[in-house]
């Protein structure tokens, strides 16, 4: 039951670099550019959850359900704002200013997260009623099964946005063709702005779910997972939706089980390993599609 | 009469070079106008001005009577300007529907907020924009190809839902870039009389910039010449063919015979 039991922790830690991911591929797919200060939105995901628990019942379904919704939309409108303040004028700038800038605002978030939050750890509160589920020598968590359960329905419902919706259609136009989404009477700004909100409304998800498993949240702790959720959304196929969820459930599985192996100590390095040898067949990530570019 | 288009002017510049120097150029209601010049001219350059791509350096491009400096692509889109490209841009992954119901966001009688609880009135819009597009694709013959990603389409039905793209934004004046480019002689014959009935069926101004004079004669009722980014020439058909400035700027001597057989 040992390999099992080590899936199962695996698909709930991947579930998570998946929500991480897809804000990466989401931006890659509008602008040709990786977002590094995505990975410290899911930071501000953590902390919002942090001060919004004690303004709803503890150990609630509803009152963690809450403190979710309050993460996502705190985090969209901090992605929002990080767009429109340090991305948009640089709009059709060269890519390295944007990446720099990325990485200022980064830096700006983690280190404006140690004077406001305090570098000293925090535990985060348990907001759902924890329970533990036993089959023979295997055991599952209540927290697992919301982490993998709300990332299968944040993953519905972004597919269904994107397939399903007037500003899913205007994602795909924009990411396809900005120039001719725009002459079709697209607002670019507002579908990238949105495509922002979005991608963050999930980092923030990713921040609340990883506190729930890993209790102790200070403001750097979303260095390590968001480079991880970044590989896992190369491995996918980077501006592939689909593809960034796959990647991180693999990584998170494939994490989980050298973890649980006597190599445990160089469980980063295998994983990223085993990484390098799938993009070594697979250049353009496990779904994404090999394009040719003229010059 | 006010015209519907109207260019006041209106010079470019990229650097110290002039890509558009001074031209002035009206389009009335329903008109149906060239603009052809040798490459480099500043053809493209001038519906980039039109569309908002490029602010002008100098003069001004007014629209209905109204001034559009500083109004972005997409708001100069919902005034009633379209425009296809001289490269094909279609958003080649979606299918030809959703080609066309992208273009088809401009005029909804419902706002996002609408879409969040998705009420009657959304569901309604939703379904009258799906009649839309599909008269559309009808009425263009691009029926069969509804749920076919862009790409996927032959070269000639690619440039015919480009058109259709610009149709569902209900344009007042319709800008085609070379439209004929890559196409046979059967090709160009079918486009002229696209063309023509895009203009009957839809009452719409058009301004076409083409190399083909076969179109640019077949079609057009005034033509004006651009030679290094300034007007050199504009009138009829038939003045233009005989415009010893144009003969010598763009068509050539041999040229200029073979139109006087249009």
């Amino acid at each position: 039951m040992e390999p099992v039991q080590q899936l199962i922790n695996g698909l709930s830690l991947g579930a998570i670099y998946a929500l991480i991911a897809l804000g990466y591929t989401m931006v890659y797919g509008v602008l040709r550019f990786i977002n590094f200060a995505h990975a410290d939105v899911f930071m501000l995901g953590a902390f919002i959850g942090y001060y919004t628990a004690p303004l709803v019942p503890a150990e609630t379904v509803w009152g963690g359900l809450a403190v979710l919704a309050a993460a996502m939309l705190g985090c969209a409108v901090v992605g929002m704002l990080i767009e429109r303040l340090a991305y948009r004028p640089l709009r059709g700038a060269p890519t390295l200013n944007v990446l720099i800038t990325a990485i200022g605002v980064s830096l700006l978030l983690e280190y404006s997260g140690q004077v406001f939050f305090g570098a000293t750890p925090r535990t985060f509160p348990e907001l759902f009623p924890a329970q533990r589920f036993t089959l023979g020598s295997l055991v599952i968590s209540s927290n697992q099964v919301l982490v993998i359960g709300v990332t299968l329905a944040l993953v519905a419902a972004l597919q269904w946005i994107i397939h399903r919706t007037r500003i899913g259609t205007a994602m795909r136009a924009v990411a396809q063709n900005p120039r001719a989404a725009l002459l079709m009477g697209i607002n670019t700004n507002r579908v990238i702005a949105f495509t922002f909100g979005l991608g963050s409304a999930l980092a923030g998800a990713g921040g609340i779910l990883y506190a729930l498993n890993y209790p102790s949240i200070d403001p750097l702790m979303g260095v390590a997972p968001g480079l991880k959720a970044f590989t896992a959304a190369i491995l996918g196929g980077i501006g592939n939706i689909p593809g960034a969820a796959l990647g991180g459930l693999l990584l998170g599985i494939v994490e989980t089980l050298v973890a649980g192996s006597a190599l445990s100590t160089y469980k980063d390095a295998i994983a990223f390993t085993i990484l390098l040898i799938i993009l070594f067949f697979r250049p353009a990530g496990l779904l994404g599609k090999r394009t040719t570019e003229k010059v | 009469m006010t015209p519907l288009l109207e260019i006041a002017n209106a010079t470019i510049r990229f650097g110290g070079l002039s890509a558009v120097s001074a031209i002035d150029l009206a389009i009335g209601s329903g008109e149906l106008v060239g603009l052809i010049g040798p490459n480099g001219a500043g053809k493209t350059t001038a519906f980039n001005l039109i569309t908002g791509v490029y602010p002008p350096s100098e003069g001004r491009v007014c629209f209905g009577g109204r001034d559009l400096t500083g109004l972005p692509p997409y708001a100069r889109a919902r005034l009633g300007i379209a425009r296809t490209f001289q490269n094909i841009r279609l958003f080649g992954s979606l299918s030809v529907f959703d080609n066309v119901r992208a273009a088809c966001n401009l005029h909804r009688a419902t706002s996002p907020l609408h879409a969040l609880w998705r009420g009657k009135a959304f569901r309604d819009d939703e379904a009258a924009i799906a009649t839309q597009v599909d008269a559309l694709l009808e009425i263009f013959n691009l029926g069969r190809y509804r749920d076919t990603p862009a790409a996927a389409l032959p070269y000639g039905e690619q440039r015919r839902l480009e058109i259709v793209r610009c149709l569902a934004t209900r344009p007042k004046l319709l800008l085609l870039d070379e439209p004929a480019a890559g196409m046979n002689p059967a090709e160009k014959t079918e486009l002229v009389a696209l063309i023509q009935q895009i203009q009957r069926q839809f009452h719409l101004s058009i301004l076409l910039v083409e190399h083909s004079m076969r179109v640019v004669m077949g079609v057009c009722q005034r033509i004006a010449v651009l030679d290094h980014g300034v007007k050199i020439a504009e009138g009829s058909p038939a003045e233009i063919q005989h415009n010893p400035a144009v003969i010598e700027a763009y068509l050539g001597e041999d040229h200029s015979e073979n139109l006087a057989h249009h």
